[in-house]
C-alpha cells in the first residue's frame, strides 16, 4: 500500500529526511515515531502529494506521489498535524465541502456516516470556532474519512489532546484498522506500543530501528531494572546499593523506594537483598522491571550521531497518561 | 471544472457571512451615491443633462480600491489558517483552485456592480429624453471586464503572502504600475509608445468604452491580462509545494 525507496527531502541546505525507505502493507497500523524535527511531517507531505521528494521514490496505493499526485490524492485520506479546518464554516458545511472536492456520489450521506464514525452527529450545525481541540481533531479525522481511503494519513492525531480525549482519539483510530492501512505518527511510544502493528523509529531524517512493539521491547531487554523498596526512611540505601557488584547504576530514589539498572545479563536481584539485609533495613519489596519502550526509543536514539540534540526527548513525558 | 465551482461557490457565500464585505459594499454604494448627488445637483444648476459617466468615473475609482480589500483574503487567508495544505493535499488542481478562488470574488464583485446599476436607472428617470443606453452598456461592459482583471491580480497577489494587509498594498502597488504605465507613452514617441499605451489600463477603459466604443483589442486586452494574472497565481500556488 505504502512503498517508499531512499526518499530524501532538503529545505535549503537543511537536510530533513535522508535516504528514507519502508513499506507499509495493506490492513497495516504502522506507527512512525520520532522526536520533534525527526522529518515525520516532511514524509507524510511527500506522501500526500503536498509536496515533492529532492530525490528518492514513493508510491501510495499504487501510484507516483509525484507523478499521479492526483490518483495518490483520491486513495488518501490525511490529517495535517496542524488539523486545517475553516473556523467560520460549521462542522457539516466544512465536511460538506471537503466532500464537494472529492466529487463524493452522495456527500450528505458521505458527511453523516463520517460524522457518526467520529462521534460528532449533535455538533452538526455548529461552528467549528466553538469546538474544543479534541472535537476539532475529530473533524479532521472525518474529513480524513469522508471517502474511505485505502490509506489513511495521519500526523500526530493526539497531540495537544488532554488524556480523555487522546483516548477517545485513539480508540477511534482503533477501530479503522483492518479495512485500511494507516500511517500514524506520534513522538509518544506508549501510543505507538498500543496502536501499531509496526513501528517505525526515526531520528534526524532517518530510520534508526524498525519493528513490532513487542519485539523492539526485546531487543533491548539485556538490560534490567529492578525496584527496591525498604521499610523506614531509607538514608544510605543509594549509596549502599550503587556499590554492589553488578548494580549498574541508581536512576531514581524517592525516600524509601529506588530504581536500579543492572549490567546486561546480570540477575543481581539476590546480592541486592542479601547487602539490605545485612545492612540493617527491612526490605519491602524487590522485583524487576522491564525497560518500557520509552527508555528504548532513548536507548535508540541516543546511539545516533546527532545525539546531544535530543532535548526534545524531554516532552516525551509531558504528554504521558 | 466542478471543483472551480464547489471553490468558487463557498468563497461566494462566505462574503455573505463577513461583515468586513458588507462594509466595502456599502462604503462603495454609499461613496458612488454621494458623488452621484453632487454631481447631479451640479448639472441641474447648470442646467444641462448629465450623462452615465457621473457614475462610471467614480465607479471605476472606487473599484481600485475595493477590489484588493476583497479578494485579499482569497489564498492568504488559506495560508494564514494551514487551510492550503488541505486544498493541496485533496484532488484538486492547481489551477482549479486559483481560478476558482477567482470566479468566486468576481462574482461578488459583480453582485456589488449590480447595485450600482440603481445610479443610472435613477438618472435615466430624472433627465430628459434619458441616458444613453448604448453608454451605459459599453461603459458597464468595460467595469465588468476591468473588475475581472483587477480580481485576477488580487487572486495572483494574494498566493504570495499570509498577511492580508500586506496583500492589500501590494496589490493597489500593481493596479498603480498598470494604471500609469501609458503615461511616458508620449515621451517615447514611436519607440515602444505605442505599445505602453496599449499596456495601459486606464487607457484600455476611457479611451474605449468610457466613450461608448466597443473595442475589439480592448476586449482582447482585458481577457488576456486576466488569463495572464490567473496563469501567474497557479504557478505561484505551484512553487509552493516546491519551497
Ligand atoms: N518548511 C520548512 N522549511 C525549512 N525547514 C523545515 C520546514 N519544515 C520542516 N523543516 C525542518 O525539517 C526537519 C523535519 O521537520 P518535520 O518533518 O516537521 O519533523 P517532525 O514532524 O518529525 O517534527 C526539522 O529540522 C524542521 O526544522
Ligand atoms: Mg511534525
Amino acid at each position: 500500500m505504502i512503498q517508499v525507496d531512499g526518499l530524501t527531502k532538503d529545505y535549503g541546505p537543511r537536510r530533513a529526511i535522508d535516504n528514507l525507505s519502508f513499506h507499509a502493507e495493506k490492513g497495516e497500523i504502522l506507527g512512525f515515531l520520532g522526536p520533534n524535527g525527526a522529518g515525520k511531517t516532511t514524509t507524510m507531505r511527500i506522501l500526500t502529494g503536498y509536496m515533492p521528494p529532492s530525490s528518492g521514490k514513493a508510491m501510495v496505493a499504487g501510484y507516483d506521489v509525484v507523478d499521479q499526485s492526483l490518483e495518490v490524492r483520491r486513495r488518501v485520506g490525511y490529517l495535517p498535524e496542524t488539523v486545517p479546518l475553516y473556523p467560520d464554516m460549521t462542522v457539516y458545511d466544512y465536511l460538506k465541502f471537503m466532500a464537494d472536492l472529492r466529487h463524493l456520489p452522495s456527500a450528505e450521506e458521505r458527511v453523516d456516516e463520517a460524522l457518526e464514525m467520529v462521534h460528532m452527529e449533535d455538533r452538526a450545525d455548529g461552528y467549528i470556532a466553538n469546538l474544543s481541540k479534541g472535537m476539532r481533531q475529530r473533524v479532521g479525522l472525518a474529513q480524513a474519512l469522508l471517502h474511505s481511503p485505502e490509506v489513511l494519513i495521519l500526523d500526530e492525531p493526539t497531540i495537544g489532546l488532554d488524556p480523555a480525549q487522546i483516548l477517545d482519539v485513539r480508540n477511534l483510530i482503533r477501530g479503522l484498522a483492518g479495512e485500511r492501512t494507516v500511517l500514524l505518527s506520534t513522538h509518544i511510544l506508549s501510543e505507538a506500543q498500543q496502536l501499531c502493528n509496526r513501528v517505525l523509529i526515526i531520528n534526524k531524517g532517518r530510520i534508526v530501528a524498525e519493528d513490532s512493539p513487542a519485539q523492539l521491547q526485546a531487543r533491548l531487554s539485556g538490560a534490567q531494572r529492578v525496584s527496591v523498596t525498604v521499610g523506614g526512611d531509607g538514608d544510605g540505601l543509594v549509596n549502599l546499593v550503587a556499590s554492589i557488584s553488578g548494580v549498574a547504576g541508581v536512576l531514581s530514589a524517592k525516600g524509601n523506594s529506588l530504581e536500579i539498572e543492572t549490567v546486561p545479563g546480570l540477575d543481581v536481584r539476590a546480592s541486592v537483598a542479601r547487602a539490605i539485609v545485612e545492612a540493617g533495613y527491612d526490605l519491602l519489596e524487590l522485583r524487576n522491571i522491564g525497560m518500557s519502550l520509552e527508555d528504548i526509543f532513548i536507548e535508540l536514539t541516543r546511539e545516533s550521531p546527532a545525539a546531544p540534540e535530543m532535548a526534545e526527548s524531554e516532552d516525551l513525558e509531558s504528554f504521558e497518561e | 471544472m466542478r471543483n472551480m465551482w464547489t471553490i468558487a461557490s463557498r468563497e461566494y457565500k462566505h462574503y455573505f457571512g463577513t461583515p468586513a464585505a458588507y462594509l466595502v459594499a456599502f462604503m462603495l454604494l454609499v461613496i458612488l451615491g454621494i458623488i452621484f448627488y453632487a454631481n447631479v445637483v451640479g448639472a441641474m444648476l447648470q442646467q444641462f443633462a448629465p450623462g452615465v459617466q457621473i457614475v462610471l468615473g467614480p465607479l471605476v475609482t472606487l473599484l481600485l480600491f475595493a477590489t484588493p480589500a476583497i479578494t485579499m483574503r482569497l489564498l492568504a487567508d488559506e495560508q494564514r489558517l494551514g487551510t492550503m495544505e488541505l486544498l493541496l493535499t485533496a484532488p484538486v488542481k492547481d489551477w482549479e483552485l486559483v481560478v476558482g478562488k477567482w470566479l468566486g470574488g468576481f462574482l461578488f464583485m459583480l453582485t456589488i456592480i449590480a447595485i450600482t446599476l440603481l445610479y443610472p436607472i435613477y438618472l435615466h428617470q430624472i433627465v430628459d429624453p434619458g441616458i444613453d443606453q448604448g453608454l451605459m452598456v459599453s461603459g458597464y461592459l468595460g467595469v465588468i471586464l476591468l473588475t475581472a482583471v483587477l480580481t485576477a491580480i488580487g487572486v495572483a497577489v494574494s498566493s504570495l503572502f499570509s498577511n492580508q494587509i500586506a496583500v492589500f498594498f501590494a496589490t493597489l502597488g500593481v493596479y498603480l504600475i498598470l494604471w500609469l504605465v501609458g503615461l511616458p507613452s508620449q515621451a517615447m514617441g514611436a519607440m515602444g509608445g505605442p505599445l505602453l499605451k496599449y499596456l495601459d489600463l486606464s487607457e484600455q477603459f476611457y479611451s474605449t468604452f468610457f466613450q461608448g466604443i466597443i473595442d475589439l483589442s480592448s476586449v482582447v486586452y482585458f481577457v488576456s491580462l486576466t488569463a495572464l494574472a490567473l496563469f501567474l497565481g497557479t504557478i505561484s500556488v505551484d512553487s509552493r509545494r516546491w519551497r
